[in-house]
């Protein structure tokens, strides 16, 4: 912690606001040459902003960014680039139909003396570079063909050739099979050794571990530990990166108290789920007014899992049976028919219509219902409206208000309602609190649980572990697409939980993503 | 930054001009281009004049319509032109039988053509670009093929009556025109149907995790089109008395393009102003008859129509990226 | 991932074939179909395999190939342009106006208005972000207008000097002058495409304009210079076609934006962008005209067959083109 040595790349009490978010508050960073620091914290704790503040994408409404003891400003993420920091991103930036050689040297391919593209050279150049980080592939193969692993290693030795000083690592082992991550740690210590400054974000705390040196946490938009990663253990640095004392971690948590165990029938049945990647043979059963989270970290599949329940995702194999039933949905109006409804995690995007009207969203899916004839029957539809929008305290300058101008907790309540009044039998929500503010998320969750208590069954997936166990009566813990375990009754604390997700003790990354039986 | 405070008052009443301007600009140019016609353009206000100028919109019009449930989605249709033509095409073959049953037929083949491009959008998930692209080259070759490139001229009376006809003095393409607006906007205004389209033009993924029927309705949506052109061309066809696949509906689509966008319906879909597509479609009309009846060359006013639909998109374009 | 090991390594071999035969049929595709198809006619039709027939095949399509050089560019950025029949016929006109000022003029003058005129296409769909259909769109219709107001809508005769016209209608060791340049346009696009960075810029652009843009490509200028490029030659085209007719006509070029299309997208370029080469885009439209050539000899077919055909192709060509470069969803 010798603040003699100069850092390579600082961040100085940098704040960043944006509408309703104070995303980073006065936040500072340090990386030294030849240095592997991890960046960690939960979603939304900021990570991402930091990143974006530093590579130019985002300016800082306070503070500075100093490169080598300078103070720079990027205006974009290729002045970075130019200026020597070079980010790796989770979505992989090549270009498809492309070669491998092709992508690498984009932009600055090498030419012959007649200014004319060298392709012999930069072919064997291309060689030379995945034989130098350890990637095998064919340099005139288009980077489509490639497995998304390869892909991924491709996309690393683009940005690593780029000599930069500095390269920031946005979790690069996603994609990455274990001896493709085993490539990358090579590909990491030797920039170490070539005295690179790594930024390593990741939640996998094993890959943190094997490879870091120092650790900066970040929690709700600021620094809340900063310190070598070998000095401290693996449970504080849980207990820090959700705000917890390590003592209260390791009681079971009170609020989770003894629940009667609801003894309703099966609402839903899901066997043996498979899809292309996610889910991996995964079952899950529900009664009624159970509430069942899905736990898991990033990638671990219960997206895609809730979407192919859901019949918004091509299943390969496996069943669904709502109230016994066999209904097996092809497509979400099928499985709205049975009863099913879904809550995505990215309301811009895949949920609400934004230029759309608050009623219109409401009503959205239930339109089959409030049409007469083809016609919609504006008594029905006003009264419906009206109705959910008092149930929810939905607040809104009027029902026509454009959906896109409200918060994003009255956004959320908005998509609660729409699903709501289809009078649902299977409620699956994904990060139904994200994003949204403490007020509108108690309402959310008191909400939930109402429901649940009033027959419901409802399969939830929350990032937090503390609201997932303060909501559910049962946990099922998902990694690589498929289930390694299921907590319940006393079992189901924030230990235990936490545990299960991170996949006890540090050690390789998986070989095989198996039923996980695992310690 | 400083001084932006300072900067705000001004740009705020910008904004808001330009957002006014975005939503009703097409009604004010239309009263202001008739305004200067009634006053400078000889023989103008009359009522010959008037229906007969709206006669002659009635084509434009009627395609628009279709064309304004199609951009709604989101998407675009290339083969108006080329499906008036084969509406052209069909017609003559089969007025031998009767007429009703040549114009239905003819717009049998129109929305078969209009279920094609649909399919291709839908269920093959070409862009609507591409898929309507085909039918743009190929379809006015197809109906020149069906006639053996032969221009067929018309004596049927019953069917010239298509046009011809003044049931009540207002010529029957100015009713029929108005009848299908009409429809076309209640279809939005109050159908599921509409409600449909909006969604889907608004956020295909959410309308498809709402359980829409996103691929039926972006069938429909073309079909929909392809019959309302061939409508059009059925009374071009009228209108010319003859069957003519080489110049029926030649050019139609950029016009049609022009009176949905400036009638502010955005290309990006979602949203739908029917009267906005109706205004439109007149005032396209009035910038041509005013060149004409004030025998300034028309292809200035071509010309002009290129440059107001770039103007139009652009001052469109703002919104979005507000 | 690992946990579907035999899953997902027979997914991506099957991928891996999937590209290789795809990447082979958009190559090489429109060549071997043109071979094919000349020599079936060939063989069955005593008229085509002549030198004369042959050439005639060549020298009319060698207007239509300036073009499709620049609208291989434009489709590989990912757009179109449909104004360069309205260019062509510009083109023409704005030749034969300036022909009296010497035979230079007459070549320069059409290649740079109507470069400058995709110049301004390009700043308004690269910069302005206007719909790149709507801005060609207008162009064809606006610059077909402009033409016919400049020449009064008339047939502008054109009888010299001979040093112009022999652009049109001279010969250089026996072949058509046009045919020359059509095939020096092609060499140095292919050159271009391939061998410089601008043509790999023009690629990535046009595969992903994100990656290409976080790449540091100049995403903007590679999309004005490609439609600049596809002006330019259009207006060239139009000025040999003068050239060719000794007349300026405003006429020219009606459905040539069609054609253009047509020829590069059977030739094996993409519509969404991002891949395509001068070699398909030659054979395709080699095969158009072909086409049309055997179509006018059988007799018995009308023209109009041609674009019914080509519409046809169009959507077998494109549909195959969607179906084989869908995302896999996962």
């Amino acid at each position: 912690m010798s603040e003699q040595e100069t850092s390579i790349l600082e961040v100085r009490e940098v704040t960043k606001r944006f509408p309703g978010v104070l995303a980073l508050d006065n936040v500072s960073f340090r990386l030294r040459a030849s240095e592997v620091h991890a960046l960690v914290g939960e979603n939304g704790a900021g990570k991402s902003t930091l990143i974006k503040v530093i590579t130019g994408v985002h300016q800082p409404d306070a503070g500075r960014v100093l490169f080598d003891g300078q103070e720079v400003s990027f205006a974009s993420p290729r002045e970075a680039q130019e200026a020597g920091i070079s980010t790796i991103y989770q979505e992989i930036n090549l270009i498809p139909l492309r070669s491998v050689a092709q992508n690498l040297f984009l932009g600055r391919e090498p030419r012959t003396s007649l200014g004319l593209t060298d392709t012999g050279r930069m072919k064997r150049e291309a060689a030379e570079l995945l034989e130098r980080y350890g990637v095998e592939a064919d340099v005139s193969a288009p980077v489509r063909s490639l497995g998304i692993g390869v892909q991924q290693m491709v996309a690393i030795v683009k940005a690593v050739s780029l000599e930069a000083r500095v390269v920031i690592m946005d979790e690069p082992t996603s994609s990455l099979e274990a001896h493709e991550v085993e490539t990358l740690f090579r590909v990491i210590r030797q920039l170490r050794e070539d005295g690179v400054g790594v930024v390593y974000v990741s939640h996998r705390l094993e890959e943190l571990y094997e490879i870091c040196e120092r650790v900066t946490v970040l929690r709700d938009g600021k620094v809340v530990h900063e310190g070598n990663l070998a000095e401290l253990p693996r449970l504080e640095l849980i207990a820090t990166m959700l705000g917890r004392e390590v003592p209260e971690v390791e009681q079971r948590t009170a609020a989770h108290a003894a629940r009667e165990a609801r003894a309703g029938e099966p609402v839903l049945e899901a066997h043996d789920l498979t899809a292309y990647r996610a889910p991996q043979g995964v079952s899950i059963d529900v009664r009624r007014g159970e509430v069942v989270g899905l736990a898991g970290l990033l990638g671990s599949g219960r997206t895609e899992t809730a979407k192919a329940i859901f019949g918004a995702q091509p299943l390969e194999s496996g069943t669904v049976e709502v109230d016994g039933k066999d209904v097996n949905p092809d497509s979400p109006g099928a499985a709205i028919k049975s009863g099913l409804a879904f809550l995505p995690e990215d309301r811009k995007a895949e949920g609400i219509i934004p230029d759309l009207s608050v009623r219109e969203n409401i009503i959205a899916a239930a339109l089959p219902r409030l049409s007469r004839g083809g016609f919609v029957s504006k008594k029905a539809q006003d009264e419906l409206v009206e109705r959910f929008m008092t149930r929810l305290d939905i607040k809104a300058a009027s029902p026509d208000q454009p959906v896109g101008e409200l918060s994003g907790g009255n956004q959320q309540k908005v998509m609660l309602a729409r699903w709501l009044c289809m009078e649902p039998k299977v409620l699956i929500l994904d990060e139904p609190t994200q994003g949204i503010d403490v007020g509108a998320k108690a309402e959310v969750q008191q909400l939930i649980a109402e429901l649940a208590q009033q027959g419901l069954g409802v399969v939830m997936i929350d990032s937090e572990p503390e609201e997932l166990i303060e909501a559910s009566d049962r946990v099922v813990v998902l990694r690589d697409g498929a289930v390694v375990d299921t907590l319940s009754g006393d079992d189901l604390d924030e230990e235990n939980l936490v545990g299960a997700i991170a996949g006890g003790e540090p050690s390789q990354p998986t070989q095989d993503g198996g039923d996980g039986d695992e310690r | 930054m400083s001084g932006r405070t300072a900067t705000a008052g001004a740009s705020f009443d910008r904004a808001a001009v330009v957002s006014w301007l975005r939503d009703q600009g097409v009604y004010v140019a239309l009263v202001l281009l008739v305004l200067f016609n009634l006053v400078f353009t000889t023989n103008f206000a009359t009522s010959g004049t008037i229906l007969g100028l709206l006669s002659q919109a009635t084509p434009v019009l009627l395609v628009s319509l279709g064309l304004a449930l199609v951009i709604g989605t989101g998407g675009i249709d290339l083969s108006v032109g080329a499906i008036m033509a084969i509406a052209s095409a069909v017609v003559p073959l089969y007025l031998g039988y009767s007429w009703p049953v040549a114009v239905l037929v003819a717009l049998l083949f129109c929305g078969l053509a209009g279920l094609l491009n649909g399919f291709l959008v839908a269920y093959v998930g070409m862009q609507p670009i591409v898929a309507t692209l085909a039918l743009f080259v190929g379809g006015r070759g197809f109906a020149q093929v069906l006639v053996d490139g032969q221009l067929q001229t018309i004596s049927n009376g019953s069917f010239l009556s298509l046009w011809r006809a003044a049931p009540l003095g207002i010529p029957l393409p100015v009713i029929i025109a108005a009848v299908m607006a009409v429809l076309v906007g209640l279809v939005v205004k109050r159908t599921t149907f509409g409600r449909y389209v909006l969604a889907v033009g608004g956020n295909r993924t959410a309308s498809y995790l709402s359980g829409q029927p996103v691929r039926g309705v972006l069938l429909a949506v073309y079909a929909i089109s392809g019959l309302f052109a061939g409508i059009a061309g059925t009374l071009a066809t009228a209108r010319l008395a003859a069957g003519d696949p080489s110049q029926i509906g030649l050019l139609i689509e950029l016009d049609a393009i022009a009176a949905v966008v400036i009638g502010g319906t955005p290309l990006t879909g979602g949203r739908v102003s029917i009267a906005g597509t109706v205004a439109g479609a007149l005032l396209m009309l009035v910038i041509s008859a005013t060149f004409v009846m004030n025998n300034l060359p028309p292809t200035y006013a071509q010309i002009l129509k290129a440059a107001i639909i770039v103007l139009a998109v652009y001052i469109q374009q703002g919104r979005r990226k507000v | 991932m690992a946990s579907a090991t035999s899953g997902a390594a027979t997914v991506e071999r099957e991928a891996l074939r999937r590209e290789q035969i795809f990447g082979a049929i958009q190559r090489r595709g429109a060549l071997v179909v043109l071979i094919a198809v000349v020599i079936v006619a060939a063989l069955t039709l005593d008229a085509f395999f002549t030198a004369a027939n042959i050439e005639n095949i060549l020298l009319h399509a060698s207007f239509l190939g300036l073009i499709a050089v620049g609208m291989t560019f434009v489709i590989i950025t990912g757009g179109v342009d449909l104004s360069v029949g309205s260019l062509a016929a510009l083109g023409g006109v704005l030749a034969g106006l300036s022909v009296g000022a010497g035979w230079p003029l007459a070549l320069i003058v059409p290649t740079l208005a109507c470069g400058i005129i995709g110049l301004v296409n390009g700043l308004l769909i690269a910069k302005a972000r206007l719909p790149f259909f709507i801005v060609t769109l207008a162009g064809l219709l606006g610059f077909r207008g402009l033409a016919l107001a400049l020449s009064g809508a008339q047939t502008i005769p054109i009888s010299g000097p001979p040093a112009f016209t022999w652009f049109g209608q001279g010969e250089i060791f026996g072949l058509d002058v046009p045919i020359i340049i059509m095939l020096v346009a092609f060499a140095v696009g292919a050159l271009v495409l391939n061998r410089t960075r601008y043509g790999e810029a023009l690629f990535a652009v046009g595969g992903s304009e994100d990656a290409a843009r976080l790449s540091g490509v100049p995403v903007d200028r590679v999309k004005i210079i490609a439609y600049t490029t596809s002006g330019a030659l259009s207006g060239l085209a139009g000025a040999l076609v003068a050239a060719w007719l000794s007349a300026g006509q405003p006429l020219v070029g009606q459905a040539w934006e069609l054609y253009a299309i047509a020829a590069v997208v059977l030739g094996g370029t993409l519509l969404t962008g991002g891949a395509g080469t001068m070699l398909g885009s030659l054979a395709g439209l080699l095969l158009f005209y072909t086409i049309q050539n055997v179509i006018n000899q059988v007799g018995t077919l009308t023209s109009y067959t041609q674009q019914v055909v080509t519409g046809a192709f169009l959507i077998v060509v494109v549909a195959a083109q969607t179906y084989l470069t869908r995302k896999r969803t996962y």
